[in-house]
């Protein structure tokens, strides 16, 4: 059976691991090399690297680091961050990232998305969503990596992805923002709306706190995989003992 | 030497890197004398068939691989083109396996079939893979008489494959981790 994914991803900021809450203050956490390695050793199913410089910057990803990565773990990971076109993305996979994840620049040119796909094969093409809740509906925001540069796009969450797979996305990571580094479990009920829709692998991101909250998003919004960042950077749930609860409540993780 | 054939795709990296990382020797091919120097080959496959029979073609290595007689293996896409043809883009193929590759279609599915699935080995050099791999495809073969590892994703399809000196593999054992490197050392120990 294909088991679960569980996904640490990693902020990268100037070649460093950073993490802040709800998207500000970002603390500094440390090697993305030597945390890829250690996340690969205790059977981290995949990786996913957010440069939130490139991002914010409007600079691309310097890539020397991708390349470090490629060579030092031998499990998937992905690339996130200032990848803007076809020339960009390659560069980036051919370093040895396995897939490219793009936000903004699908959003801003949607049919990126397509020439992507047509390009590499849609298993490469993973499509990030930041989705705000406004008490009213889920609304997509861009350019999230800083608060000065966010905006709301004027898509409904729902809509967009939609469109994203019928434009050949291969995997579809929502950011439940309201969630995000605030540590009090998954946004359920928006994946799991999602997840009726979402014909291709959907990852839950923002809200990992406990172990229970990666229980809950597996067993009532049927995801593909969770992926969270701070829980495994301070230590707070090892990959290891995560994997032997979920295998204890029925689901399948790969040991 | 292993000749690693570039494809085009992207995970000639990851696949030269694995090599590196058990001490293997290895020589990106993009001629018929790295092929004829090779003790064994790797076709890595990332992206469509197409992709892929078009770089043999454009190398003019389709006839030399047919030809060849150490062993070769077949990632991905890199084992699809074994076969006779494939519904992605509707391409012909090297038809050294009977059979077609086939888009999933089960609705009840996600596709791309992405992520780690168990594959069980029915082959006794390779007895001793079974476990999680990791596989990226929309595309699959069907179980035949030379499918010698299975793997379930709404139906059982082929996870390995081998006839002659030709061996295949759906997943990625270069992404793999432990269980990638096991495999592709029991493959090099077939040279």
């Amino acid at each position: 059976m294909l088991t679960k994914r569980i996904i640490p991803c990693l902020d990268v900021k100037n070649g460093k691991v950073v993490k802040g809450v709800q998207f500000k203050n970002h603390r500094l956490i440390g090697d993305p090399i030597k945390l890829a390695t250690k996340y690969s050793e205790e059977n981290a199913d995949e990786l996913v690297f957010y440069d939130i410089y490139s991002s914010v910057e409007s600079k691309s990803v310097s890539l020397g680091w991708i390349n470090d990565i490629a060579q030092n773990i031998n499990i998937p990971f992905c690339v996130a961050g200032g990848i803007k076109n076809i020339k960009k993305a390659k560069e980036v996979l051919y370093m040895g990232a396995d897939k490219v994840s793009i936000n903004t620049p699908a959003i801003q040119n949607p049919g990126l998305i397509t020439e992507l796909a047509k390009t590499f094969g849609s298993q490469c093409v993973v499509i990030g969503i930041d989705s705000f809740f406004d008490q009213k509906n889920y609304v997509v925001c861009a350019k999230t990596g800083s608060t000065k540069s966010r905006y709301e796009v004027g898509k409904n969450t729902l809509d967009w992805v939609k469109e994203v797979q019928d434009r050949g996305a291969g995997e579809i990571v929502l950011n439940c923002m309201n969630r995000d580094g605030v540590k009090e479990g998954y946004d359920i009920d928006q994946l799991a709306m999602i997840r009726e829709v979402c014909k291709v692998p959907l990852i839950a991101s923002g809200g990992a706190g406990e172990k229970e909250h990666f229980k809950k998003v597996f067993k009532l919004s049927n995801v593909d995989g969770a992926l969270a960042a701070s829980v495994f950077h301070d230590n707070k749930i090892s990959i290891e003992e995560l994997k032997n609860y979920l295998k204890e409540q029925k689901i399948e993780v790969r040991k | 030497m292993i000749a690693v054939i570039d494809c085009g795709g992207a995970n000639l990296r990851s696949v030269s890197y694995a090599l590196e990382y058990l001490n293997i020797k290895y020589q990106i091919c993009v001629n018929k004398e790295h092929i004829k120097n090779s003790n064994g080959i790797i076709i890595p496959g990332v992206g469509a068939a197409k992709n892929v029979m078009n770089n043999l073609k454009k190398y003019d290595f389709i006839n030399t691989i047919k030809e060849y007689k150490k062993p070769v293996l077949g990632i991905c896409v890199g084992m699809q083109i074994f076969y006779e043809f494939s519904e992605e883009e509707n391409e012909k193929c090297l038809g050294l396996i009977p059979g077609k590759i086939k888009k999933f279609t089960n609705n009840n599915l996600t596709i791309p079939h992405m992520g780690w699935n168990e594959v069980i080995f029915n082959d006794d050099s390779f007895d001793e893979c079974n476990g999680y791999y990791y596989f990226a495809n929309s595309y699959y073969a069907d179980v035949n008489k030379y499918t010698f590892g299975k793997c379930t994703y709404g139906s059982t399809f082929s996870a390995f494959v081998r006839k002659d000196n030709f061996f295949g593999v759906q997943f990625h054992p270069e992404k793999s981790s432990k269980n990638g490197s096991k495999f592709l050392m029991q493959f090099l120990k077939q040279l």
